[in-house]
C-alpha cells in the first residue's frame, strides 16, 4: 500500500508535466490541425535555455527558490520566441496547401532542432545544476514528499490555471477558440487570425519550457534528444484525452504519467516507453475522440 | 501474353546489364551502387504509401527491420541444409525473401487496421513509435543476436537481384497505377470524402496499399541483410526511416522515378560530404536532410520531379497521366 502511494505521488508529478506539454499539442492541434512534431524539442530548447540562464546567473552557488523563478521565465520566454519564430518562417507560409506538407514540414523543423541541438550543445549530456535547494517535505513510514515534487506538481497547476483563465475569460481567448472553431469565419468578424495562432504557438512553447525545467529539477540531466521521447508520450497524452480537449490534456497527462509510474514500479522499466504506444493504439481502436473530445463527423 | 514476355525480357536485361556493370565499377562505386539500389526499393515502397496514397508514414525502417531479421533467421536457422552451392544460395535466398515479405506485411496489417481506419495524422506517430518498439524488441531477442547484431549471414545478395527487384517494382507500381485499384488509391489521395462518396473503400484500399508496401520494405531488408552478411538493430533506428521519407519527398511525392533518383542523390551525396565532414567533426547529415526537408516544402512541395516520370519529362508532356 505505502509503495502504492509512493508510486502514485511520483505518477502525478510526472503527469503534471506531461500534461503541461500535452496543452501545447492540443491547444496548437485546436487552432491548426497539425500535430507539431516540434513540440517536443521545444521542451529541451526550453531546458537548455534554463541551464544557460541557471549557470550565467550563479544559481548552483546559492540554490533558492528565486532563482528557480528566474530560470523558469527566462526559459519559458526563450521558447516563446522559438515557438514565434518557427510558426512564423515554417509553418505559415504552408496555411494553404495540403496538410501533409505541414506535417513533413513539422518534422522536419523537429529534426532540424535536435541535430542543430546536437552541433551546438554536444551530444552528450549535460548535468542540470540544483536551482533549488533539496529536501524532504513529509516523511510517514515509506512515503517520502519532497519538496520538488511538491514544486513540480504546484507549478503546473498554476500554469493551467492560468491558461485556463486566459483561454475562458480574456478576449483573447475568446478569440482563440473562435479561431479554433473556423478561421474563415473569425477573420469575417474581425479577429486577426495570424496574430492569434502566433500567440497560441507562444503560448505553447513557454508551457513546453516550463514543462523542460520541472524534468530537469526532478531527473537533472539535459541532452538533445530528451525532448523526443517526452514529446511522444505527451503527444499520447493528449490523444488519450481528446485531442483539442484543454482539460482533456491535463487528465490525459495525468492519467499517462500515474500509469508510467505503474509499470515501472510494479512491472519493468524496459516497458516504460513501449506502454506510451500501447495506450496509443488501444485508443485508435476503442475511443479515437479520446475520454474528453467530441466525436466531429466530416462536413463536406 | 506477348507484352508480358517483352516485360519479363526487358527486367532480365536490366538486371543483367546492372550485374555487368558492377562488375567493372570500382568496389566502392559497385558497393555504393548496390546499397543505392536497396535503399531506391525502400523509397518505391514508402511512395506508395506516403507518395500515391498521400498518407504519412514514419516506421519504414521498422518494416525493413521485421524484414531483414525474419530473411537471415530463415536462411540461416532452417535453410542451411540448402546452401552451399551458387544455385542453392539463391534458392535459399528467395525462398527467405518471400517469407521476409510475408512477414513484414503482416506486421504492416496488424501496424495498419487500428490507424488507417482512422482519418488524420495518426499514421505517423503510431508508425514512428512501432519503428522504435520493434527496435527495442530485437534488441532482447539473444537468438539473433541481440545488441551484438546478426553475424555470419550468408553474402548471396547479388546485383542482378536488387536490380530485379527494383525494376519489378517500379515496374508493378507503373501497372498499379494504370489500374483501377491504383485509380482508387489516387481519389484517396485526392479527396477521401469523395472517394468514399464514389464507392471506394478507403479503408480497405489504404491498409492494403500499406501492407504492400512494408512486404516491401521487409524485402528490401531481406536484401540489405544478404548483402552486408551483418545487421544489427541501428542499422534500422528513426533516422533510416526518415532517409526513406526524405528519398520520397526530394524525388516528388508519387513519382517512382523521382524517388529512384533522390534515393541515388542520397546514398552518393554523404560520401560526397565525407571530406565536409573530417573538416568540421560533426555530423552535419541530419542537419542538412532536416533543412532539405523544410526548403523543399516551402519553395517546391511537389519535389524534384513533382508527379510525373522521367519519360514523361523527357517526352514534354506537361501532367501526369495519373493526375488526371
Amino acid at each position: 500500500m505505502e509503495s502504492f502511494l509512493q508510486l502514485l505521488l511520483n505518477g502525478t508529478a510526472l503527469g503534471s508535466i506531461y500534461a503541461l506539454i500535452a496543452l501545447g499539442y492540443t491547444m496548437v492541434y485546436g487552432i491548426l490541425r497539425l500535430i507539431n512534431f516540434a513540440h517536443g524539442d521545444i521542451v529541451m530548447v526550453g531546458a537548455y535555455a534554463g541551464l544557460f540562464t541557471a549557470l550565467a546567473i550563479g544559481a548552483p552557488a546559492h540554490p533558492t527558490f528565486g532563482n528557480f523563478c528566474v530560470v523558469l521565465i527566462a526559459a519559458m520566454a526563450a521558447s516563446a520566441l522559438l515557438g514565434l519564430a518557427i510558426e512564423r518562417f515554417a509553418y505559415r507560409p504552408l496555411r494553404n496547401v495540403p496538410r501533409l506538407n505541414l506535417l513533413i514540414t513539422a518534422v522536419g523543423v523537429s529534426l532540424l532542432l535536435e541535430n542543430l541541438g546536437q552541433v551546438c550543445f554536444g551530444a552528450t549530456p549535460r548535468v542540470f545544476p540544483e536551482i533549488m535547494p533539496s529536501m524532504t517535505l513529509i516523511q510517514y513510514g515509506q512515503i517520502a514528499v519532497t519538496n520538488q515534487q511538491v514544486t513540480v506538481f504546484v507549478t503546473s497547476l498554476f500554469l493551467m490555471i492560468v491558461l485556463e483563465w486566459i483561454v475562458l475569460k480574456t478576449k483573447l481567448g475568446r478569440a482563440m477558440r473562435a479561431v479554433s472553431f473556423s478561421h474563415e469565419i473569425a477573420s469575417l468578424v474581425g479577429i486577426p487570425t495570424d496574430k492569434i495562432v502566433a500567440f497560441t504557438f507562444a503560448v505553447g512553447s513557454a508551457l513546453a519550457a516550463a514543462a523542460g525545467i520541472l524534468i530537469c529539477i526532478s531527473y537533472p540531466r539535459v541532452d538533445p534528444l530528451m525532448g523526443v521521447m517526452m514529446g511522444l508520450k505527451a503527444f499520447v497524452a493528449a490523444v488519450l484525452g481528446g485531442i483539442g480537449s484543454i482539460r482533456g490534456a491535463v487528465v490525459g497527462g495525468l492519467l499517462m504519467g500515474i500509469a508510467e509510474a505503474m509499470v515501472v514500479g510494479y512491472g519493468s522499466s524496459t516497458y516504460r516507453d513501449a506502454l506510451a504506444f500501447a495506450i496509443l493504439i488501444l485508443i485508435l481502436l476503442f475511443k479515437p475522440a479520446g475520454l474528453f473530445g467530441k466525436y466531429q463527423p466530416e462536413k463536406v | 501474353m506477348r507484352s508480358n514476355l517483352k516485360w519479363v525480357l526487358i527486367l532480365l536485361a536490366v538486371s543483367l546489364a546492372a550485374q555487368g556493370l558492377t562488375a567493372v565499377l570500382p568496389p566502392y562505386i559497385a558497393q555504393l551502387f548496390i546499397l543505392a539500389s536497396i535503399n531506391a526499393v525502400l523509397a518505391v515502397s514508402l511512395n506508395l504509401v506516403n507518395g500515391l496514397s498521400g498518407q504519412f508514414s514514419l516506421g519504414q525502417a521498422g518494416f525493413m527491420a521485421v524484414g531483414a531479421y525474419t530473411a537471415a533467421s530463415v536462411n540461416v536457422f532452417l535453410l542451411s541444409s540448402l546452401r552451399g552451392n551458387p544455385a542453392g544460395d539463391q534458392i535459399a535466398l528467395v525462398i527467405s525473401l518471400i517469407v521476409a515479405a510475408v512477414a513484414s506485411g503482416f506486421v504492416g496489417y496488424l501496424v495498419g487496421l487500428p490507424t488507417l481506419r482512422l482519418r488524420g495524422d495518426y499514421l505517423a506517430i503510431v508508425t514512428l513509435g512501432f519503428g522504435e518498439i520493434i527496435r527495442v524488441v530485437i534488441l532482447n531477442i539473444q537468438a539473433v543476436g541481440g545488441a551484438r547484431g546478426f553475424t555470419n549471414i550468408p553474402n548471396s545478395t547479388s546485383a542482378f537481384l536488387v536490380v530485379f527487384i527494383l525494376a519489378l517494382c517500379v515496374l508493378l507500381t507503373h501497372r498499379f497505377v494504370m489500374a483501377s485499384q491504383g485509380r482508387a488509391l489516387l481519389a484517396i489521395r485526392e479527396n477521401e470524402i469523395a472517394a468514399e462518396a464514389m464507392g471506394v473503400n478507403t479503408t480497405s484500399y489504404k491498409v492494403g496499399a500499406f501492407v504492400v508496401s512494408s512486404a516491401v520494405a521487409g524485402v528490401a531488408g531481406g536484401l540489405f541483410a544478404h548483402y552486408l552478411s551483418y545487421i544489427n538493430p541501428s542499422s534500422f533506428d528513426f533516422m533510416k526511416s526518415v532517409e526513406i521519407v526524405i528519398m520520397v519527398v526530394l524525388g516528388g511525392m508519387g513519382s517512382v522515378s523521382g524517388a529512384i533518383l533522390a534515393a541515388f542523390i542520397l546514398t552518393f551525396l554523404p560520401e560526397a560530404l565525407r571530406p565536409l565532414q573530417d573538416f568540421t567533426h560533426v555530423d552535419l547529415r541530419m542537419v542538412i536532410y532536416s533543412l532539405l526537408l523544410i526548403v523543399m516544402m516551402l519553395m517546391r512541395p511537389q519535389g524534384i520531379f513533382g508527379r510525373r516520370e522521367l519519360w514523361q519529362i523527357f517526352s514534354g508532356s506537361k501532367t501526369s497521366k495519373s493526375a488526371k
